[in-house]
């Protein structure tokens, strides 16, 4: 069984048919070439993969695992990944602030982390130290200890205030 | 990581996916898919085919009814969490839902997903158990409700038919005098409920009338811990009545489960302990 | 300008990263490419019976599957440290005979799509004749334990021991108390979170392979690649080590994967991919830690040290890995000496063999259970004798003036000061404070302790003639390689590999102060051998001790011709000429205004139209640095906790950290590194454990059931530094990356004990988790 599938990437919408167990972390990274979106674990714990995720009709896009839904069930979805989260060559304040804050080490959990934190921002503009650990309670960081993400959030919060 | 392949249909309405189901025996619901994903993921579940039902239409969204709020089975953990009518009228059930997972589970996974699911390690059926709810299903034979005490049948089980599908869950409202609490001891990996205790206690006149007490995580599905909410009916919330109370929460705990993080003996334990300080925050609460 | 060194500079790292342009392994795609996947045993020990592998094989998008059958061209996985007597039991890519823990290899599917092979390798039908298992690495050693392999009889692959027993048990004798501890140093689960990946290309033409992987170490893959396994000359096999999404030890072993992945994308004729899952990583990466020791501590009444005597049962797994047996040894009983001066050190230690996925370094390595087994019984002994557990280390430390000190077990530490580092932390942590709170708190019956762990690392390895009379395959030196370009650009080659240390950024430092050129103007490259021809990787926190000095050691040659080429041109004697490294400038002696810059003087050495006599064209230098000794950064940290008695549930409240790593590259990195290290020492001290049934399944599968730390699980840590420069390398630099693992696991477990001493706990094996501490706990009061 193949199915049609319609989903807006980073602004652009892509047609292609689609296998209904094709994960939709496998549609972007293999399919679409978008390899910003990381798969660190096969239970849903890592958020590596996380991405903005509107369903049709939503307004804003929400942080989801993309390892853990179907490309079939993003059809006619928008989809921001890392990728798509600078603007017209501008950084996003917390692309800038995990930069700053040496928000990173390996990289490998960064999209995840940033886009997570990205929905949480949304969420909560101005999150305390203890909001911004407990929002990021979806997404495992091996390398930094974390202590410098929450610094970054928090910066980046400010900025965005 | 690979599922086993399937087929898989969107069904456009209720009436549509029933018939789907009752076509294709064999063939599993997909709502939030945040229980069933990770397991096919892993080939613990193979289904042949899947009915998508997260974009059925009326099947999301909260509306009050008669001293009720009737919250519909693809509602999100996080709409529900962040409901501004849940939070005012059904506290207990937004708390419940704020503790699952995390917040990308929060963004898709659904609530009658979670129920239909019935993993002893979850949190909604807890609370669920201990707000008396009402579950409704539609099946062919059109619809019915099932008290949350009837729904959970077992590991992994509930009232379900294979053909019907849960459409809505009704919870009693309550305000002032009434207090709600949900605590739970969650994994340090997967963040599920090794131990949970949801408490609705209301007090008036200096006197506990009404206790619910339902405990999670520990057997293969939620209980009602009947001793203890009778110890505490009748009696001044006091440290003292709470505390005895909460020991005989234990009673109701039989064969527990066990695993390398903790053991049964350790999830009783945690059970009293999480029931004492659930009470004791619906206490003060219904008391605020 | 220059001046970078010492600075907190952004990562030029980093803008690939935040825009998600890394460039793992796993992003790889080629054409034509396929992907394999490998069946692996669901028991821990048994007989291999019977392979069918013919309904996969049927299984339309199938290219082929392969079994041990296949695969005996392959050659054996190797030890790449053999201490004297070490039995390395056989190694296959594929098994054949047995499968030895759950996750060995009985066979690989090479398909169309990652898909098709997961659907195939459930078509695989093998018939195994299950067998006793044994997890534990003492049982291991007990006669009638199930045998792993026939070539190790009694499961024991090999023993080491160092030190004097006779003067330590006359010491044991001689000393007022004696506290001894039984342990457990639990089995870790690295977790880097890119689980391991390879894509292998075999271009028949030119009979090379190319092999992406992710490692620390591309150069040492290589060569056991080469050497031991797939038979492609070395000259013929470029091995890319790109982006590496963390490795913490479980990235430094040749692994079966990296072999055979090349092995089949000659075999099909096509390039061919593997990525593990996460579960697959916890079956087959290399675990860490899994010691059981029996120590003991001799001491006088006023708690001077007077002894220390251990027994240690490691636990390698089923099988040796490449450095497997270094770690237990060399980079364990070596460093029992912890900061203390230790008259008489014996220890004993036995390397067996279980059903359990093999051990290898993890971040530390032989040092974090090291200076566990020392601290813990440095607390029990002030714990017995009334002593502050600050006061007891202070009365043992080395005094600086001691340096260099000679340890009795073999290292010589070259400088430190750890009164300093001490006075620093006691201040950073308001210790004082700390304990008055906890004064108060303790009257109210809560459960609230402090830890204090001091530490020391032997960091960078060295020297390659001491690892080779130890059992070292290989050399402990590093390559690295200045080409500066006719415009003055850089490029800097180096064979360590950076996998989030960030030495694209520090390495540029070092290189821009060394040369007088903007950063900007500089790159670095690594983990490519097309491009670096020779390396040792990264691990042992060496890479700017021995890498950043094989840096220092090539710029010095850069910065020679250059000054020859100016010297000539400026028509002065080379003596005569200064490099101004600040400015990027060679001028003669008192006249800075008729300078040459580095720029120009790189443009002369290409068009070689005016060099001085016997100076070739070009301006690029490589060195190569044998380090004569470790380094060893110390630390001091201290942490306050809090049980709650109720559930025996574990918080966090404080943490300070004072870590001498010498001198400074960058203070940012540095704290992040110290920083992450913590997070992972906490894990093991509170969370992680990669636990087996006795049968030999592994509780902790996935990420479901190994709890690697949250950010909700730490407080806002506190950093300072003290900079005792290391004295034998040209940067002072000492090891960063470990350092924080290494002294956070007892600092946390310290502090935890702390909070029951009132009620008499003594001891808890990691991880601390609420059950076992509510059971202390409980037992306390019973008795
Ligand atoms: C990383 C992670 C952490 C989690 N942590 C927690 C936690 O801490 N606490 C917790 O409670 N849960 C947790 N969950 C589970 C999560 O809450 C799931 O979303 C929920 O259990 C299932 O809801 P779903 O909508 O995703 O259901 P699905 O996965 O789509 O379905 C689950 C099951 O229910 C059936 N089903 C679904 N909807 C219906 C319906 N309307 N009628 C009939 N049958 C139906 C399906 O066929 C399937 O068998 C976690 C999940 C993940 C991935
Ligand atoms: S890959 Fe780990 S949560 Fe999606
Ligand atoms: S930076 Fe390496 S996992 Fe977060």
């Amino acid at each position: 069984m193949k199915l049609a599938v319609k989903i807006t990437v980073n602004g652009v919408e892509r047609a292609h048919e689609v296998e209904p167990r094709q994960l939709l972390v496998h549609y972007l990274r293999d399919t679409l070439g978008l390899t910003g979106t990381n798969v660190g674990c096969d239970t849903s714990q890592c958020g590596s993969c996380t991405i903005l995720f509107a369903a049709p009709g939503a307004e804003r896009g929400e942080a989801v695992k993309a390892c853990t839904l179907l490309a079939a069930q993003a059809d006619g979805a928008a989809i921001t990944t890392i990728e798509g989260l600078a603007q017209n060559g501008q950084l996003h304040p917390l692309q800038t602030a995990f930069w700053e804050q040496h928000g990173l080490q390996c990289g490998f959990c960064t999209p995840g982390m940033i886009l997570t934190a990205a929905d949480l921002l949304q969420r909560n503009p101005h999150p305390s130290e203890a909001e911004i650990r407990h929002g990021l309670e979806g997404n495992l960081c091996r390398c930094t200890g974390y202590q410098n993400i929450v610094k970054a959030v928090q910066a980046a919060a400010a900025q965005l205030a | 990581m690979y599922t086993t392949a399937f087929d898989y249909y969107r069904p456009q309405s209720l009436a549509e996916a029933l018939t789907l189901l009752r076509a294709h025996p064999d063939a599993k619901v997909l709502a939030g898919g945040h229980s069933l994903l990770p397991a096919m993921k892993l080939r613990v579940s193979q289904p042949v085919a899947l009915v998508d039902i997260g974009r059925l239409p009326g099947l999301a969204g909260i509306t009050a009814a008669g001293g009720a709020l009737k919250i519909g089975a693809l509602t999100t953990h996080a709409a529900v969490a962040a409901s501004d009518v849940v939070r005012a009228q059904c506290a207990l059930l937004a708390q419940t839902a704020a503790q699952i997972g995390d917040q990308q589970v929060r963004n898709r996974g659904t609530l009658g997903g979670s129920l239909a699911h019935a993993d002893p390690a979850a949190d909604y059926p807890t609370t669920i158990l201990a707000l008396d709810a009402t579950l409704h299903a539609a099946g062919p034979g059109g619809e019915r409700t099932v008290p949350a005490s009837a729904f959970f049948t077992g590991l992994l089980s509930t009232a379900l038919q294979a053909d019907e599908l849960l459409i809505a869950v009704s919870v009693p409202v309550y305000g002032r005098g009434t207090g709600g609490a949900y605590l739970k001891h969650p994994h340090p990996a997967s963040g599920y409920a090794v131990a949970g205790a949801a408490a609705r206690v209301t007090v008036a006149g200096g006197k506990v009338t009404q206790v619910s007490l339902a405990i999670g995580g520990v057997t293969v599905n939620p209980v009602r811990a009947a001793a203890a909410e009778r110890a505490l009916a009748g009696q001044a919330p006091s440290d003292a009545a709470i505390v005895a109370a909460a020991a005989k929460a234990a009673e109701a705990l039989r064969d527990p489960l066990s695993d390398n993080y903790a053991s049964g003996d350790y999830r009783i334990h945690l059970a009293t302990v999480l029931a004492k300080r659930a009470l004791t925050q619906a206490a003060a609460r219904a008391q605020a | 300008m220059p001046n970078y060194v010492g600075k907190s500079l952004k990562r030029k790292e980093d803008p690939r990263f935040i825009q998600g342009q890394g460039k793992y392994v796993a992003n790889l795609s080629l054409p034509g490419m396929t992907y394999l996947a490998l069946k692996r045993s669901p028991y821990a020990h048994a007989r291999i019976k019977n392979i069918n592998t013919a309904k996969a094989k049927a299984l339309p998008g199938v290219v082929a599957v392969f079994t041990g059958a296949d695969t005996a061209e392959v050659g054996m996985l190797p030890s790449g440290w053999n201490v004297p007597g070490i039995k390395v039991p056989a190694n296959r890519v594929l098994q054949t005979d047995k499968v030895r823990h759950v996750g060995d290899r009985v066979a690989l599917v090479v398909a169309e799509t990652p898909y098709i092979a997961a659907d195939a390798l459930d078509l695989i039908e093998v018939d195994y004749e299950p067998l006793p298992a044994v997890t534990d690495a003492r049982q291991a050693a007990q006669p009638g334990a199930p045998l792993l392999h026939d070539s190790v009889p009694d499961n024991v692959s090999y023993t080491w021991a160092l030190g004097n027993k006779d003067e330590v048990e006359q010491a044991f004798a001689a000393a007022d108390h004696v506290v001894e501890l039984e342990l457990t140093n639990q089995r870790l689960i690295a977790t880097a979170m890119e689980p391991r990946a390879a894509v292998a290309q075999w271009s028949p033409f030119t009979e090379e392979m190319t092999l992406w992987t992710t490692s620390q170490n591309p150069n040492l893959t290589r060569v056991v690649l080469s050497a031991f396994l797939i038979g492609v000359p070395e000259h013929k096999l470029r091995v890319i080590s790109p982006d590496v999404g963390g490795g913490f030890g479980s990235k430094i072993p040749t692994y079966p994967e990296e072999a055979l992945v090349p092995w089949a994308a000659r075999k099909v004729g096509r390039p061919v991919k593997w990525v593990a899952s996460r579960s697959e990583s916890a079956m087959s990466d290399t675990q860490g830690r899994d010691h059981v020791t029996v120590a003991k501590l001799a001491l006088k009444q006023d708690g001077t040290i007077l002894a220390l005597r251990i027994a240690t049962w490691a636990n390698n797994g089923a099988y040796i890995s490449l450095v497997a047996a270094l770690i237990p040894t060399a980079f364990y009983i070596t460093l029992l000496s912890g900061l203390y001066k230790i008259p008489a050190i014996y220890g004993e230690m036995w390397g067996t063999l279980t059903n359990t996925v093999w051990v290898d370094a993890y971040r530390g390595a032989g040092r974090p259970e090291a200076a566990y087994v020392v601290e813990r019984l440095v607390d029990v002994a002030a714990q017995k004798l009334g002593l502050d557990p600050v006061e007891i280390r202070r009365k043992n430390f080395i005094p600086a003036a001691d340096f260099p000190y000679q340890t009795p077990v073999a290292l010589q530490y070259d400088s430190g000061n750890y009164q300093g580092v001490l006075d620093k932390a006691l201040e950073l942590s308001g210790y004082a404070q700390l304990r008055a709170a906890q004064a108060e708190a303790r009257k109210q019956g809560r459960l609230v302790g402090i830890g204090v762990g001091a530490c020391i690392e032997a960091s960078g390895p060295a020297p390659s003639k001491v690892a080779g009379a130890l059992g070292g395959v290989t050399g402990f030196w590093e390559s690295g390689s200045i080409r500066v370009h006719a415009t003055g650009k850089v490029t800097v080659l180096t064979g360590a590999h950076t996998h989030g240390q960030g030495h694209e950024t520090t390495m540029a430092q070092i290189v821009a102060d060394q040369l007088g050129v903007d950063i900007n103007d500089i790159d670095l490259v690594h983990g490519d051998t097309a491009v670096i021809p020779n390396g040792m990787g990264t691990y042992g926190s060496r890479s700017t001790s021995v890498g950043g000095s094989a840096l220092v050691r090539s710029a010095e040659k850069v910065r020679a011709k250059v000054m020859k080429i100016a010297a000539h041109q400026l028509e002065a004697a080379v003596e005569d000429v200064v490099y101004d490294r600040e400015q990027g400038k060679v001028y003669v002696k008192g006249a800075p205004s008729k300078a040459k810059t580095f720029g120009e003087l790189a443009f002369a050495a290409y068009t070689a139209h005016n060099l001085p006599e016997g100076v070739e064209p070009g301006l690029e230098e490589d060195a190569y640095y044998d380090p004569a000794n470790f380094t060893y950064p110390n630390s001091i940290h201290i942490a306050q906790v809090e049980v709650d008695a109720d559930t025996g549930a574990v918080a966090i409240q404080r943490y300070a950290a004072v870590d001498d790593v010498g001198k400074v590259i960058n203070p940012m990195i540095v704290d992040g590194q110290i920083q992450g290290g913590i997070a992972q020492g906490v894990g093991q001290a509170l969370w992680e454990h990669g636990a087996y049934t006795a049968d030999g399944q592994l509780l902790a599968a996935n990420l479901m059931e190994y709890a690697v730390p949250h950010a909700a699980g730490f407080p806002m840590i506190a950093t300072a530094r003290t900079e005792t420069p290391s004295p034998h390398n040209p940067l002072g630099v000492k090891g960063v990356g470990e350092m924080g693992t290494i002294a956070s696991t007892p600092t946390i477990v310290n502090a935890v004990m702390d909070a029951l001493a009132p009620l008499g706990v003594k001891h808890i094996d990691m991880p601390l988790t609420p059950e076992k501490v509510w059971r202390a706990i409980q037992a306390a009061q019973r008795s």
